[in-house]
């Protein structure tokens, strides 16, 4: 622009209000005419920023502020596809069960969900994770049993490690036999948390 | 490839600024929404590697065309009352630039978009406006000074 430097350009340049609005309604209309492979939107919640994203077969991926938004917009493209753009309407329903789980007045999610970012052992981990009732919790080596591998406990903690779908998919629910509380992708302070708003509840 | 929701927030005040120089501020959003909707569409096939902002200028110059067509085709509202569209507070020296941009010849302010603002060479614009690569120079230049002449002297004094 250095030819321009001295005519002043500012009534051009677009305020955020103006690109907020045309983002929004660039991704309703994608939505609508099904170009986008993921929908995504953040919440806040008591654990911080939540990343929830969906395709159109229901939520994907739920992800914590310290896994790096960017890094995980990233593999969500590299896995399902780039067509991806924040676009809360196809998050509705889940941001909002996601708010009442956090006040405490929702023990069940009832979403569709999208398992496809698992598979294998780890996906019939998530499948026993979900029985795992509210408020309760189960050791990693009650829970390599419940899948038939009694010995893959250091395997159900890398599926518990890798669940696309944390909170919603209570891999918190997990605690080594000894009572400590194991590990967490949203970090320790997060599962507390967590296990400290079901035990109250 | 880039998740396209950071293709969106990397370019999408480039591609309005272009837009709004091409088409006046009231068309410009037509054009920015239709240009993204596109750019989406075929966001798969874009090679690795391409020069991602020239590729989105290049659809919005036809979505400008596209957007510029409707808008001769359209009724003119003869029962409107101009001051209901643009609210007098609206009217500031911006309305000024836009009338300085509407008064260029095409070839001329949509050079000086594609070129000053959306950051194509001279031989890029050349290829989507046709002519020679000098001919585009020399429209740049030609619109450059004639919006010096009418919008700044008469903004500024």
């Amino acid at each position: 622009m250095t030819d321009l430097t001295t005519t002043d350009l500012t009534p051009l340049e677009p305020d955020e209000a103006t690109l907020g609005r045309l983002r929004a309604r660039l991704a309703g209309e994608a939505d609508r005419a099904g170009l986008l492979d993921v929908a995504y939107t953040t919440i806040d919640s008591p654990v911080g920023v939540l990343l929830l994203a969906a395709t159109d077969r229901g939520l994907v991926r739920v992800a914590f502020e310290c896994e790096g938004l960017d890094r995980v917009l990233e593999a969500l493209a590299a896995r399902l596809g780039a067509r991806i753009l924040a676009a809360p309407d196809r998050l509705q329903g889940a941001a909002s069960q996601l708010e009442a789980y956090f006040a405490g007045t929702l023990r069940h999610f009832d979403i569709p969900l999208d398992l496809r970012l698992a598979s294998g052992f780890r996906l019939s981990v998530l499948g026993h994770l979900a029985e795992i009732g509210y408020g309760r919790t189960e050791s990693y080596t009650q829970v390599a049993a419940a899948t038939g591998s009694p010995r893959a406990v250091r395997a159900v903690g890398t599926a518990c490690a890798t669940n696309p779908l944390p909170v919603v998919v209570p891999c918190h629910r997990v605690l080594r036999s000894d009572g400590a509380l194991g590990g967490y992708l949203g970090g320790l302070e997060a599962k507390r948390n967590l296990l400290a708003l079901e035990a109250a509840a | 490839m880039l998740p396209f929701d950071r293709v969106v927030a990397d370019h999408a005040a480039t591609v309005l600024r272009v837009c709004r120089a091409a088409l006046g501020p009231v068309d410009a959003d037509d054009a920015w929404s239709e240009t993204f909707l596109a750019a989406l569409r075929a966001y798969d096939d874009l090679p690795a590697g391409a020069n991602v902002e020239a590729w989105l200028v290049t659809i919005a110059h036809r979505k400008a065309i596209d957007v510029r067509r409707r808008a001769s085709r359209r009724p003119l509202p003869v029962d409107t009352v101009p001051e209901v569209l643009t609210p007098a507070e609206d009217r500031s020296e911006h309305d000024d630039l836009y009338a300085a941009l509407a008064a260029l010849p095409d070839k001329q302010r949509l050079s000086v978009a594609y070129h000053h603002l959306g950051g194509l060479s001279y031989r890029e614009v050349a290829e989507l406006l046709g002519g020679t690569e000098a001919a585009a120079r020399r429209a740049a230049a030609d619109g450059v000074s004639r919006l010096r002449t009418h919008y700044l002297t008469g903004a500024r004094t």
